[in-house]
């Protein structure tokens, strides 16, 4: 073709509002993503600013131990006439009183703000631990059952339904749902069954009670798990499906079962998207509020779930020496009733009176949960990324 | 297995297929083949795409079972004269017995050696002297162990495609099995490896019962002994791989080689 000269340019951008309308569109979009960012940057800066002082210090070692290895205690703050404060604990007030002297003017007592968090950190990771546990054997064999044996159809739908209805409960419902079946009427073998049983199996040498667990780590835990269930289950029946159907019928074609399958070709490969669906559950868990008020949480509790009146094993004692003792005495960590942060931080802020005190006490739980949290998914990701690199295909 | 006395030649065939009908759901795609083959055979399946080629072949050591609306509408395919299709077959010897080479060249995300044994390890052989030795074995005879002896233990998809297709190929023959099923083993290869993979049928052929689905003639002609056109589900003849391609009986076999038909 020979050039025709010609004055207009074919490919000028047309006038008729097309551009203007994507510029819009993509400005408005935009803005929509900044704003998410702006809000999530200030949240965090927000919980550092007021957190971190309180978890920090700027002596050796630079961390409050303090704060992270004591008991949440009543903090007594003392006032003397020329208007400086000291911050003690119960029995370092009367010293001080008696130091002052007539230069005493006033002493304050504020809950729960004295002391440290083990307390709420010890409980929090307890519930993580039992609940991650119980919903990842459960929601694992779930989605195994569902993507690998259960045939399509009706039913299969229906629970695909039920488990998505699962999400969607508000969790003060599943609070409600663990105080009547596990606080209330889990099953647990004793010798003489309580009043409140609804109703026991004896079974000779024991019996079969349905009294129910109490408030305790085993409660809440199982609570959460029902919690996070769904979200554990969805996301670790998309990781199997992701799995290419051609692993499965190689290993089928060499001879091996559908269970061996699944557990040399195809769990393997699904197994780090199954731990990042766990971290979500970790969070999840460690967060939720409503689901332990009633089944394991206690507002204050002086004592870690470990430290009970028992007399001290025998001195001669190795722990296999008294092994099952040890055991009862390990699992009785879990029938415990414990604090926990999300707990913890919503008496702080919601019952007791609001001072500068309460508020130190706030943030830095605020801030030392978050730390948590994010040290979690930050582990689960690496190890993720070990797995990953494992297993690629 | 493998290992026994070789049949006289007038032996009735190993695999027969009798008036096969095959469905997914209510769509059926075989239509009553009959379909005899060889114990000493090489056995091409040709024909478009769609008309059931890799059906009838994942049936034969009945992959397709889990296609969940596969099923048999009626007919028979009979190895040694059992059909396998009955309750007292059990589908994982027969699949020992039946070893399958896919299109798509896939070993696991595992090392060299672990593929190689995977078939002896889920069929419970722990030890380690039995399972080196197999390795060895069939990795010889899939002509790959002189490239992969030093790197046993590295991950097989590092392999390049043609060695990783070899290396599916070795640990099917691992199991030592009787018949070995092969759906367009080189379709994903280019023109070199794919030499090598029919070398290697060469090589193989007598002590295995091939069948195998191509889309190249030229490579039927290469490596089969007995050919079988079909077209929309319906055998449309079998012969000797010379008679089909020189002096096809069916119009359409002829139009189909000819590329005339797709
Ligand atoms: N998993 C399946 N579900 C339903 N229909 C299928 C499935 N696999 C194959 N088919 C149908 O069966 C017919 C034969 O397919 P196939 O055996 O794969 O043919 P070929 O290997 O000769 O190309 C096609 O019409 C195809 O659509
Ligand atoms: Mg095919």
């Amino acid at each position: 073709m020979s050039p025709v000269p010609t004055t207009e340019n074919p490919f000028a951008g047309d006038n008729s509002g097309i551009q203007k309308r994507e510029t819009i569109a993509r400005w408005a979009l935009r803005v929509g993503s900044y704003i998410v960012v702006i809000i999530t940057v200030a949240i965090m800066l927000h919980i550092f600013i007021k957190g971190a002082p309180v978890t920090f210090q700027s002596k050796w070692p630079f961390v409050n131990t303090q704060f992270l290895t004591e008991l949440p205690a009543t903090l007594h703050v003392i006032e003397d006439k020329q208007g400086n404060h000291y911050e003690t604990d119960v029995n370092g007030a009367d010293a001080i009183k008696k130091k002052l002297g007539d230069n005493f003017r006033a002493e304050k007592t504020i809950s729960y703000s004295g002391g440290g968090i083990l307390g709420p950190i010890v409980g929090t990771a307890l519930l993580v631990i039992v609940s991650v546990g119980v919903a990842l054997f459960l929601g694992v064999a779930c989605a195994i059952y569902l993507s690998e044996y259960a045939k399509h159809g009706k039913f299969l739908e229906l629970v695909r339904l039920a488990i998505l209805n699962l999400a969607g409960v508000p969790s003060v419902v599943f609070g409600l749902f663990g105080l009547g079946a596990f606080v209330l009427t889990a099953p647990v073998f004793v010798d003489v069954p309580a009043d409140r049983s609804v109703f026991a199996i004896p079974l000779g040498f024991t019996t079969l009670s349905f009294e129910g667990w109490d408030t305790c780590v085993l409660s809440g835990g199982f609570t959460l798990a029902f919690v996070i269930l769904p979200v554990i289950i969805t996301a670790s029946e998309q990781c199997l499906q992701a799995v290419p159907q051609g692993f499965r019928e190689t290993s089928m074609a060499l001879g091996a079962t559908r269970w061996q399958t699944i557990r040399y070709s195809v769990l393997p490969f699904a197994t780090p998207g199954i731990l990042t669906s766990s971290i979500l559950g970790i969070a999840r868990a460690a967060g939720e509020t409503a689901p332990i008020m009633f089944t394991a949480a206690l507002a204050f509790k002086d004592k870690l779930p470990w430290q009970k009146d028992l007399p001290p094993l025998p001195a001669d004692a190795s722990i296999f020496a008294h092994w099952d003792q040890s055991v009862s005495r390990f699992l009785g960590i879990f029938t415990e009733s414990v604090q926990a942060l999300p707990y913890h931080i919503y008496t702080l802020a919601a019952k007791i009176p609001q001072n500068e005190y309460a508020e130190r006490a706030q943030y830095g739980s605020v801030f030392v949960f978050l730390v948590l949290v994010a040290s979690l998914a930050a582990s689960s990701v690496l190890l993720r990324k070990r797995l990953r690199a494992k297993y690629r295909w | 297995m493998a290992a026994e006395t070789p049949a006289p030649a007038s032996a009735e065939p190993l695999i027969q297929v009798e008036k096969f009908n095959y469905a997914y759901g209510d769509h059926q795609v075989l239509f009553d083949v009959d379909l005899n083959m060889r114990r000493e055979d090489v056995t091409a399946l040709i024909g478009p795409s769609g008309c059931g080629k890799s059906t009838l072949i994942r049936s034969i050591n009945r992959i397709n079972d889990l296609v969940e609306s596969a099923r048999v509408v009626s007919g028979q395919i009979k190895i040694d004269g059992v059909d396998i299709y009955t309750p007292e077959v059990d589908v994982i010897s027969l699949r020992r017995n039946v070893g399958m080479v896919f299109q798509k060249y896939n070993p696991f995300p595992r090392s060299i050696f672990e593929n190689a044994v995977y078939g002896l390890r889920v069929a419970g052989i722990k030890d380690r002297h039995d399972l080196e030795e197999a390795a060895e074995r069939s990795l010889k005879a899939a002509a790959l162990w002189d490239e992969v002896k030093d790197r046993l233990h590295q991950m097989a998809t590092g392999l390049s495609g043609g060695q990783q297709q070899r290396l599916c190929i070795a640990r099917a023959i691992a199991l030592q099995p009787r018949i070995l099923l092969m759906d367009e083993p080189c379709a994903a290869l280019d023109p070199i490896a794919t030499a090598r993979i029919e070398e290697l049928i060469h090589q193989l052929r007598g002590q295995y019962t091939f069948v195998i689905v191509t889309h190249n003639m030229e490579q039927a002609k290469r490596i089969a002994d007995r050919t079988a056109f079909f077209y929309k589900g319906k055998l449309i003849e079998e012969d000797d791989t010379m008679t089909i391609f020189n002096h096809p009986g069916n119009p359409l076999t002829e139009s189909y080689i000819t590329g005339r038909l797709t």
